[in-house]
């Protein structure tokens, strides 16, 4: 839609709305308004333009061949590791492992850490506002190694319940796996305060950084955690993008995930020996234009600046919330949003979700309605699902203001 | 597409004046299963008698069109042979895949949901009421007597 107003904080979102096609189509003929980048951001000409350009101009496999096209594909690649270890302020790049996503480097560490140094009794602290792709591979990782999973609670303000965190965090805590920003509550945990503890118990402190990464300004070495999921695709990047850090000592330390091509040094009949870190964990080809192209995202936020995308968030899931407030909505999760992301749960009028995300599509609005992969934050909040609107770079108050207006319809339809 | 084209009037009717929801406790089947899409559950009761499907009700909470579609169904199947209504639940099946033409004479009100067709996400709820009447009546082979699962 045409966004009249210029500037939202230390954003020109007028201007940023230039760099995404996608922004201009419109739907049942209306003006698209994405309300959804919690689940996936739209990309920037700058990212299509990357990736594209790398499969017209340099496509080869990394790390293999001895020509020229070879030779740069391996430096685009390495350069987009690099970009991807200072955007989230690593010490070196080699402690990046390029994944598909934050699934996928969850479950890296379930397979490659935990069933390796698990052992029966042990407990892996998780808590109730998990997203399933944080939860599931640790019960996988449960039933294999005999280690027993733990849930910190939610209060009813939608905040972790850390009231009684020496009862959960243990000396039997091996490992604390928490988000960084609820994607179903929009919650922002403590996590430092957090690893702090759960380090002093001697667990090891997984974040999982799906919603965290892309919004707010990410430095592992100030939250002091021992890994850090990213995922490519929530942040202006190539779906198939992401990545795992972790502290060179882990990745030293932990077994392969996937074996197969590049991930070894010599093969023999009956073992083989690993590649150095990170190559140890990449096995096969890598999504390399996906990569590249996450580098060139990154290139992206850094130019506007992760400090003024957090403000313009602040900003306008405010507004949002105030604006859903005053409409009548009912707001699943905090309203302080010093303590909480874009990603705004509601329910409106008893309408069901489902319903509401059918009409507001017919006024080109798109949100989410369902349980966000977070079947356990819906029980405790006493609900099938949620409607979530959701926010970034490219989204303004007037969108925000079509979304209320498109709950007035779906008012009149359910009435 | 018009609005109209997915929530008709005898949908919303339906929806807010759902038929047979209620539990139904001495019936002989029943199932519960949920969406794992939405959440949403459902819960289908049937009192079946000598090859007859007697009573179905329905509780559980969910959209419109989940609901709506259960509330239907209750209706449309209550007092048909069980044979018979193994073909409903297929010939629905087969409107909601857009495989059988919508036909008033064959379908009542439940043409209504035809406009659901058009949006494949929303298809698994309006068929999860459906589904759960068919595992109800394949409970009815197994045992004896209620088949909750």
């Amino acid at each position: 839609m045409a966004v009249t107003e210029q500037r939202s904080a230390g954003l020109d979102v007028a201007r940023i709305r230039k760099d995404f096609p996608i922004l201009e189509r419109t739907v049942e003929g209306k003006p698209l308004v994405y309300l959804d980048s919690a689940a996936t951001s739209q990309k920037p000409n700058q990212v299509i333009d990357a990736e594209a350009d790398f499969y017209r101009n340099h496509n080869a496999n990394a790390h293999r061949g001895i020509y020229l096209l070879a030779e740069e594909t391996t430096e685009l690649y390495e350069q987009a590791r690099a970009k991807l270890a200072g955007f989230i302020d690593a010490p070196q790049p080699e402690t990046i492992v390029f994944t598909r996503g934050t699934t996928e480097s969850t479950n890296l560490v379930a397979y490659a850490w935990a069933r390796k140094f698990l052992r029966e009794g042990d407990e892996i602290l998780l808590s109730e506002m998990e997203h399933h792709s944080n939860i599931v591979p640790w019960q996988l990782a449960a039933g294999a190694t005999g280690a027993v999973l733990r849930y910190l609670p939610i209060t009813d303000d939608g905040l972790l319940d850390l009231s009684d965190l020496g009862s959960y965090l243990t000396e039997r805590t091996k490992l604390l796996a928490i988000t960084g920003m609820s994607n179903s509550l929009g919650t922002l945990p403590p996590v430092r305060e957090l690893a702090d503890a759960a380090h002093a118990v001697g667990a090891l402190v997984l974040v999982d950084g799906a919603q965290l990464v892309p919004h707010v300004p990410v430095s592992v070495a100030d939250l002091d955690c021992d890994f850090l999921t990213i995922s490519g695709h929530k942040m202006l990047g190539p779906t198939a993008s992401g990545g795992l850090f972790a502290k060179l000592e882990h990745l030293e330390a932990m077994d392969p995930f996937l074996g197969g091509g590049h991930m070894i040094e010599e093969v023999f009949p009956d073992h083989s020996t690993w590649n150095e870190v990170p190559y140890k964990f990449e096995a096969g080809t890598m999504n390399l234009a996906q990569e590249v192209g996450l580098g060139a995202a990154i290139d992206y936020l850094e130019g506007l600046g992760m400090d003024a995308v957090r403000e313009h968030e602040e900003e306008i899931t405010a507004y949002a919330i105030d604006r859903l407030l005053g409409a009548g909505a009912t707001i699943v999760g905090p309203k302080d949003v010093s303590v909480r992301g874009g990603a705004v749960s509601f329910w409106y009028q008893d309408i069901h979700p489902h319903d509401l995300a059918t009409v507001l599509n017919e006024e080109g609005v798109a949100i989410r309605a369902g349980h966000h992969c977070s079947q356990l934050v819906m029980r405790r909040f006493g609900v099938p699902a949620t409607a979530r609107a959701s926010f970034y770079v490219y989204n303004s108050n007037d969108e925000v203001d079509a979304l209320v207006e498109a709950l007035g319809k779906a008012e009149s339809v359910f009435a | 597409m018009a609005l109209d084209d997915i929530y008709k009037e005898v949908i919303l009717d339906h929806y807010k004046n759902p038929r047979n929801k209620r539990e139904m406790p001495d019936a002989e089947l029943s199932c519960s299963k949920n969406n794992p899409l939405c959440g949403d559950e459902i819960t289908v009761f049937v009192h079946e008698d000598d090859g007859k499907v007697l009573d179905v009700s329905f509780v559980g909470q969910g959209c419109s069109i989940s609901q709506s579609s259960a509330s239907m169904m209750t209706e449309t199947v209550a007092g048909k042979a069980r044979d018979e209504v193994e073909e409903r639940i297929g010939a629905f099946r087969g409107m909601m895949a857009g495989e059988v033409e919508a036909d008033e004479d064959a379908f009542g009100e439940l043409v209504a949901l035809k406009g659901v067709v058009k949006y494949p996400v929303r298809v698994k709820c309006a068929v999860l009421a459906w589904d759960v009447l068919q595992e109800a009546l394949a409970g009815a082979g197994e045992a004896e007597g209620s088949a909750r699962h």
